[in-house]
């Protein structure tokens, strides 16, 4: 077993792309839920809006990669007052029936060959972000190593973009949060009756965090196809928004910093546990694949059983995360 | 009957229901391997008028109850089917080209019959120009009450799947994400009872007589599938839930563990599963028979009569029965019917054990057309906007919800393509929720 790969994958993972990606996106999903208790279940839907977005103004309207960008944000407002303005006078389950069905439904619908011409259907949209790469100091097909890190010189322009922008972020949310209006959404979110005898309009504040969340999320999703380089309809399924879930309620909701905390354990553990497995000696494989089929296939769907153990136990057993505190606690009250 | 008063032998019962089932799954998992790697292939070409030949691209060519796939720039399309038996493939001509046409507009499908272990290549005769007879209006009767028909059978379905759903939310307060789950537990064990009876993928049990060792008929593998569906209810609320809800543990967190529980399950199938789309040993292609012009498969007939006969078994439970009253009492008022002597756990232990085994008898319906891992997941959305439609908690609001959800799914082909049908699904929710947020048979009360 080459346990120096595994540890350069493991450490190149702890700061490397899905990390940003997937704590942007548990930074939007914390203001949601983690500072006003809304149930989003269809975060990914935000992803795709931010993706499709920019996909979208590139491949069929032929505009500009920077107007994109724009359209990006214009998508994530549209989609949340779409989700929010029916559902978030309601009861809180109503919005995660509404956002799982919502974030499904996008998927299947940009998907589909009616929409081919504009979304490029299940084929997707590939080559709209030249533009954000002949910007980069590094060479593109270059490995730069440093420490235990190595990245390709694409990755870590990616990089070095993506965690100046996670950063400016989660300090933009920690401010927020101390703020007023921030205050307004913790008092909505532990007790939404005493916060309108105050004379808070609850749903408007809702309805902003929605927004505000939603644009975040959409940040996430347009760093991650810019990365990949492609948009595919079918990475926007409903096991990411519980990724994402996941991430957040390891790193404890409502805490600044902890959908960066969140993302990069996830990321680590399960780079390292599949490295490892991938890594077995051959005899060793072929027993495991023989009595339990751990396939090379099974490996790499093994994430989602963890994904789905760890929200059960997390949920059931320690709902405030690994760092978070029980009073910040939106899954304990109600 | 009173069950869980005995709770060590339910708890033993129980672990072996689980050792079953993973062994079970693991069996599943080998029939992979003997699968024949069947379809049925065309090409759609025709002489254009200066006498060349013309590849007819984007055209979509189905078969009954499996997928419908889309010709290439070469006009070539393959779709594989699960093994031999008589398909029935159609060709739609509004995806055609308006410059082509069916030499003849009646010939739109064609019924195949696959004996042999390699491909059927069939052949539809295009033509240059328009159609020569007026094809079908979009609006003609026969296809409305063919949609309307379809949409009925899917509601009924649907129905089935979205009873337990309504009644744990409405005694628990719990909606249950993983309620799509138990539809794909019962697809899935379903193929298992049908393929290796209760024990075959043990080896040395394989030769006993089914239903032990041996695949059993699917009549008696819906049963099996029946009672496993209400053992693992049961088990998810006696060893996951009622803990949960004993504890403390809040309806949000209990929430996120049904995505949890959800995932864990979907993903636990895929892995011993595999993502392929498989068929029941019988009944799985059957040719579709003309009545008053209405296309229905002798499958879809008796499904069809055996749904409304256990819904009509479900609504007479509920109406008259002891423990049908007691569980629409507790929807109702959990405090005010535990204040007056009903059980309250016992009952809720009922509804979780009765739901999940209709929703595993849901998963056998819909595995008549398919087999596969998240063949649940694929209706969840269909389940949701149907409660949502009833009436949260409301158990015959569920039944009407779902029957009209299915009906509409299917008659809005009329007027947008199949494939986005799925949208009315989420119109449905939203426009309800707009409008009548606690549904048709909810109590109207503050919900917010």
């Amino acid at each position: 077993m080459d346990w120096g790969f595994i540890f350069e994958r493991t450490f190149s993972t702890m700061i490397g792309p899905e990390v940003v990606i997937y704590a942007l996106a548990a930074l939007g999903l914390n203001i949601h839920f983690g500072y006003t208790g809304l149930l989003n279940f269809g975060h990914v839907a935000f992803m795709a809006a931010g993706a499709y977005g920019l996909g979208v103004s590139v491949y069929y309207f032929h505009w500009n990669f920077w107007i994109g960008l724009g359209m990006a944000m214009v998508y994530s407002i549209v989609l949340a007052l779409i989700l929010g303005i029916p559902t978030l006078r309601l009861r809180a389950d109503y919005l995660g029936l509404v956002t799982i069905a919502a974030s499904e439904t996008i998927r299947i619908t940009v998907r589909s060959r009616v929409m081919k011409p504009i979304t490029g259907g299940a084929e997707g949209i590939s080559e709209f972000s030249k533009p954000f790469y002949d910007l980069s100091p590094f060479d593109l097909g270059k490995f730069y190593k440093f420490g235990p890190f190595r990245y390709l010189g694409r990755d870590l322009w990616v990089l070095v973009v993506g965690w100046t922008l996670l950063i400016l972020l989660t300090l933009m949310v920690q401010q927020v949060m101390r703020a007023p209006w921030g205050r307004a959404l913790r008092a909505i979110r532990e007790d939404e009756d005493a916060a309108r005898s105050l004379g808070k309009n609850a749903y408007a504040f809702k309805i902003q965090s929605l927004l505000f969340g939603g644009a975040i999320g959409a940040v996430a999703g347009v760093v991650q196809v810019v990365q990949k380089g492609s948009i595919q309809a079918d990475g926007f399924n409903p096991v990411i928004t519980f990724t994402i879930w996941m991430i957040l309620i390891i790193g404890g909701p409502a805490r600044p910093w902890s959908p960066i905390a969140g993302s990069m354990i996830y990321w680590s553990l399960i780079i390292f546990v599949e490295n490892v497995l991938r890594q077995l000696s051959p005899q060793t494989r072929e027993t495991l694949e023989s009595t339990i089929k751990l396939s090379d296939i099974n490996i790499g769907q093994m994430r989602y059983i963890f994904v789905g153990l760890g929200l059960l136990l997390l949920a059931r057993y320690r709902p405030q995360g690994i760092f978070g505190s029980r009073e910040e606690m939106a899954l304990d009250d109600r | 009957m009173n069950l869980a008063d005995r709770p060590q032998t339910i708890n033993k019962i129980f672990v072996f229901a689980l050792i079953g089932l993973f062994l079970g799954l693991f069996g599943v998992s080998r029939v992979s391997a003997d699968d024949a790697d069947l379809g049925i292939s065309g090409q759609l070409k025709y002489k254009s008028s200066t006498g060349e030949t013309v590849f007819v691209s984007g055209a979509t060519v189905s078969v009954d109850g499996l997928e419908s796939v889309t010709t290439d720039e070469k006009g070539s399309f393959r779709i594989p089917v699960p093994g031999p038996g008589e398909y029935r493939i159609s060709l739609d001509t509004a995806s055609l080209p308006d410059t082509v046409s069916l030499k003849d507009a009646t010939k739109n499908f064609l019924n195949v019959n696959l004996s042999t272990d390699k491909d059927q290549v069939v052949i539809f005769s295009l033509q240059d120009g328009s159609a020569a007879v007026a094809s079908e209006s979009r609006f003609a009767l026969r296809r409305v009450v063919q949609l309307s028909v379809e949409g009925i059978k899917f509601g009924l379905y649907l129905a089935l799947a979205s009873v337990g759903l309504s009644l744990i939310f409405g005694t628990t307060g719990l909606v249950n994400f993983a309620h799509a789950e138990l539809v794909t537990f019962g697809n899935l064990m379903g193929f298992f009872f049908n393929y290796y009876g209760l024990a075959g993928a043990i080896g040395f049990l394989a030769p006993l007589p089914a239903p032990l060792g041996s695949g059993s008929n699917l009549i008696v593998a819906a049963a099996l599938t029946m009672i496993a569906g209400g053992i693992l209810g049961y088990g998810l609320n006696r060893f996951i839930f009622r803990p949960a809800r004993r504890s403390g543990v809040s309806l949000l967190a209990q929430m996120v563990m049904t995505i949890g529980g959800s995932i864990l399950l979907r993903y636990i199938f895929l892995y011993f599963f595999t993502g392929g789309t498989r068929a029941y040993r019988s009944y799985s292609a059957q040719r579709a028979n003309e009545f008053l012009g209405i296309y229905l498969t002798p499958k879809d007939i008796a499904s069809m009569i055996v749904c409304v006969v256990i819904l009509l078994v479900i609504g007479f439970g509920l109406k008259r029965t002891r423990s049908g009253r007691a569980m629409r009492a507790v929807s109702d008022n959990r405090d005010l019917s535990e204040s007056s002597g009903i059980d309250v756990e016992k009952v809720i232990s009922q509804v979780w054990t009765t739901g999940a085994a209709l929703a595993s008898l849901a998963g056998i319906f819909f595995g008549l057309d398919a087999v596969t891992w998240e063949s649940g997941f694929r209706v969840l959305l269909f389940v949701f906007a149907s409660v949502t439609l009833g009436g949260l908690g409301t158990a015959f609001g569920a039944l009407f919800g779902a029957l009209i959800v299915g009906l509409v799914i299917n008659l809005s082909t009329l007027f947008i393509d199949v494939e986005l049908k799925n949208m009315m699904a989420l119109l449905v929710l939203v426009v309800v929720l707009m409008f009548k947020p606690q549904g048709l048979f909810g109590r109207k009360e503050r919900i917010g």
